[in-house]
């Protein structure tokens, strides 16, 4: 039986002290020993920033890959080995601002890949600059007179774009968040799963004392998450309630995997690389005459 | 005027939409099916109607290597087609053109060129039922003024229309036999002949295009990610046509930031991977392009070079990639940089890149360009030696081998070949994370000063090896010519018959030395091929001759002359013996 501890690194941690990536960390091993999963099983592509370094304070297969693209790169190992647990870990600057178009892609193709991302709203490990999910109005190095911009709505987002399961959860709540983590290993699809990452260094405003009044879980009230419009209404309340769990997930949405001909005689790397035969050889040939 | 036989060019142009380049693509393939050789070249502008498109087939009784700048009957769709190309004409020469077209007496400029006009689109519409069948009713009158069988010709009809059916093919049949029944009218004024070789063996007529997408599907391509550029996406396009049949997985992907990346990620996980694109698209690549260096992940590039910077010239030639390719990415790694030099040499390369990416970890650039990648010619049906492609994977830890390992995996561990034994996720033994961060022998980041250096040295080791792996330059002509003509990939063609003219003319006046294996470069190899040259001439289809500056930063070789050209066309033979009559320095127009 896997445990916990199989998934220990003996990498020493980076973070801050109560950095929310601690919970998402432990939260992230629980959900994948609840659901049965063994290190070798599942694969970790994540990005640039703090929470990127994720993947090495486990001990899994993985890619500490480069800003805004790991969900790019694991598009691509999904494909190439749909047999192995598909999982990215990011940032808000990696997966709202510099891989938005990458995570609205993957979105509307179901890849099968478990989209975590830390979204703390401010860029950390740059020193707390604004970030895409900032609110308007935030005083920062890079917007000192307070940050133009409308946030990114990332599950309004993901809801518009086809994904097939969305949901939001907090480490202050860890129970919940593990639950939710496993229900997204769970799905046949792509899932994005957008953690309230308090930073206690760069955003302190928005850390723990802002989020514990305010979160609710959308699962006690009673919430349909196969109602697409109350799915997508629900995505945009933010203020004194702030809804947790599963926003939105349809069943049955066939994955971009599985319609792919080539893979339909098993994963890529599992299927015999050889030299093409005869026959082969002789219909390529006979195209050119 | 000379009458010739088997030794002409004729050329066929329109605007974008009238069919002219699957038209010139039939005619090589019905040429080559009558026992000809042809060299077919199409020239294109970047929009869907309109403009001005050609396409020129040369034809010959010997091999091709290049296109050639004189033409002997020009196949006039457009009134353009008539004032841009007439002056080309060799005296003798014909025009065939649509009598609908508003050709006007001054058009018709030249005294020693034969103007036959036809109402092509008026009886293509009678015969076929549609103006689209003018393109074959003019390549019939080209068969019927040289004097050619119409065999070939019909054979491609019966393929390429089977699809649309009885009525289509016998529409476009009747069109080539009145064109040929008009031409054979004028044959008596035109010297230049075609006749077919009908006991010559079955050939292929073949671009570099699919012979590179071919040899990379024999070399076990099993991913391939790109996103649609002038001339690099024709190999995805291939891909695609034969990713059902073969296994290869296909994505058409958001940008060229993610075909690179996707393929990384299939390439990491355990499938070999290419990215077919173009300068623009490698541009956006180069970030990722540097993360699998970093994290020595084997990967294929396919470049197709156009001309730059930006935008630049999207339907034309340029060999003006090659050092922006070598030093891409911040930071220093070891990469292949590969330029095959011909058709049958795109094939080669299309699986050597996957063998030499997963023997070194490490990506391999295949630099083809406009110009090799949309010729086609006829080759030998055993062009292609498919008994020696080879799928070797180098130091790949099978399942026992990693069932049986004893002490921890390291991913990154530091060996004398610098190459360290590769284990693909999956296997409970070998659970590791690569980094793009500086990384210990386990893949853990370290920023400590010795790790680093040791990761470096590691990976910059593998140079030595894959130096070792580059073939060396091509020679050509005499030993002990006056003088050298230098040039890298596709000049290979245009250069080799250059040699054969000038020597023919005077003998020993010139040999050639072409690079193919470009990075890392061969140096000694590079030395004792032009070891005792008397004067050397480079030959570049680009501004500012880059292959001699890197010649001369790692050999100390230095250039005498320079031919260059950057107006987008590829050089011709033609151009390069007259370059050599010029003065300095030779800026090809």
């Amino acid at each position: 039986m896997v445990t916990r501890a199989d998934y220990n690194s003996p990498e020493a941690v980076t973070w801050c002290p109560g950095c929310g990536n601690y919970g998402i960390l432990n939260a992230l091993k629980m959900a994948l020993v609840e659901q049965g999963f063994e290190p070798h099983q599942v694969v970790i592509f994540s990005g640039i920033g703090c929470g990127s370094k994720l993947p090495r304070y486990m001990k899994v297969n993985g890619m500490h890959t480069i800003h805004g693209r790991p969900l790019a790169i694991a598009t691509g190992a999904r494909l190439a080995n749909h047999g192995l647990k598909i999982l990215t870990v990011h940032g808000d600057g990696d997966g709202y601002g510099m891989g938005l178009s990458h995570f609205a892609h993957a979105a509307r193709r179901n890849i099968g890949i478990v989209d975590i991302v830390q979204n703390n709203r401010v860029y950390g490990l740059t020193k707390g600059q604004y970030s895409p999910t900032s609110d308007r109005g935030m005083r920062t190095p890079t917007s000192p007179e307070g940050a133009i911009e409308l946030p990114v709505p990332p599950l309004a987002l993901a809801i518009t774009m086809g994904a097939t399961f969305v949901a939001r959860a907090y480490p202050g709540d860890l129970r919940h968040l593990v639950w939710v983590l496993g229900e997204a290993l769970r799905h046949d699809g792509y899932a994005l799963v957008d953690v309230l990452q308090p930073c206690v260094t760069f955003n302190r405003p928005s850390a723990y004392d802002f989020y514990n009044p305010r979160v609710y879980k959308l699962q006690d009230e009673g919430h349909d998450p196969t109602d697409k419009v109350a799915a997508w209404q629900k995505a945009f309340e933010w203020g004194e309630r702030i809804p947790l769990g599963i926003f939105y997930q349809v069943h049955g949405q066939p994955t971009y995997e599985a319609q792919v001909p080539a893979l339909q005689a098993g994963p890529l790397v599992a299927q015999p690389l050889t030299k093409l035969n005869a026959q082969q050889i002789d219909a390529l040939q006979k195209e050119l005459m | 005027m000379q009458a010739t036989l088997n030794d002409l060019v004729i050329r066929i142009g329109g605007e974008a939409g009238h069919g002219v380049e699957s038209s010139g693509a039939g005619f090589c393939q019905a040429l080559t099916r009558s026992g000809l050789y042809v060299f077919g070249l199409p020239d294109y502008h970047s929009r869907i109607r309109g403009g001005h498109n050609f396409y020129t087939v040369r034809v010959s009784d010997r091999p091709l290597y290049a296109h050639s700048d004189r033409i002997h009957l020009l196949l006039a769709l457009t009134e353009e087609t008539i004032t841009r190309h007439q002056d080309a004409l060799v005296p003798g020469g014909a025009v065939l053109y649509d009598t609908r077209l508003k050709v006007t007496a001054e058009m018709m400029a030249r005294d020693d060129v034969l103007y036959v006009g036809l109402p092509l689109s008026e009886m293509a519409k009678e015969k076929s039922g549609t103006e689209l069948a003018r393109n074959t009713m003019a390549l019939g009158f080209a068969a019927g003024i040289t004097g050619l069988d119409l065999g070939g010709i019909e054979s491609v009809i019966y393929d390429n229309f089977a699809r649309k059916g009885q009525a289509v093919i016998e529409g476009n049949l009747d069109a080539a036999r009145w064109g040929q029944a008009e031409g054979a009218r004028y044959a008596a004024q035109f010297p230049f002949k075609l006749q077919a070789r009908p006991d010559a063996p079955r050939r292929l007529t073949v671009s570099g295009t699919q012979a590179f997408a071919m040899g990379a599907l024999a070399g076990g391509c099993r991913f391939c990610a790109g996103y649609p550029m002038t001339p690099g996406s024709p190999v995805l396009h291939w891909l695609a046509a034969h990713s059902a049949r073969y296994g290869v997985a296909i994505k058409h992907t958001e940008d060229e930031i993610a075909a690179i990346c996707m393929a990384i990620g299939a390439a990491h996980m355990g499938a070999r991977a290419l990215v077919p694109t173009s300068g623009g698209g490698f541009s956006l690549m180069v970030e990722a392009l540097g993360l699998a260096g970093m994290t020595e992940t084997p990967l294929v590039i396919y470049n197709a070079q156009r001309p730059g910077p930006s935008t630049g010239l999207p339907t034309r030639n340029e060999q003006g990639d090659l050092l922006f390719t070598i030093y891409a990415s911040q930071g220093d790694f070891p990469r292949f940089v590969l330029a095959p030099h011909t058709v049958e040499a795109c094939f080669v390369a299309g699986w050597q890149a996957f063998n030499l990416a997963e023997r070194y970890q490490t990506p391999v650039i295949v630099l083809s360009d406009h110009y090799l990648a949309v010729m086609t010619r006829t080759l030998e049906a055993d062009a292609f030696d498919w008994d020696a492609v080879e799928i070797d994977r180098g130091e790949l830890l099978t399942p026992a081998q990693l069932d049986a390992l004893e002490e921890e995996y390291k991913r990154f561990k530091d060996t004398p070949s610098g190459i360290s034994p590769r284990a693909l996720p999956g296997h409970p033994k070998a659970v590791y994370v690569s980094d793009s961060d500086e990384h210990d022998e386990s893949g853990h980041i370290s920023e400590e000063s010795a790790v680093r250096i040791q990761q470096m040295d590691k990976r910059m080791r593998k140079m030595v090896g894959m130096r070792a792996e580059m073939g060396a330059p091509l020679c050509y002509g005499p030993t002990d010519a006056e003088i050298t003509l230098v040039g890298w990939g596709s000049t290979y063609g245009p250069l080799r018959e250059a040699v054969d003219r000038l020597n023919a003319r005077s003998p020993k006046r010139a040999n050639m030395v072409n690079f193919t294996d470009l990075w890392p470069l061969p140096t000694n190899k590079a030395h004792a091929a032009l070891a005792g040259t008397r004067r050397r001439i480079a030959v570049e289809v680009n501004a500012t001759a880059q292959f001699a500056t890197l010649l001369r930063a790692y050999t100390g070789i230095e250039m005498d002359d320079y031919i260059r050209k950057y107006d987008g066309r590829p050089i011709s033979p033609d151009e390069i013996v007259q370059a050599l009559e010029g003065s300095t320095p030779k800026v090809v127009k």
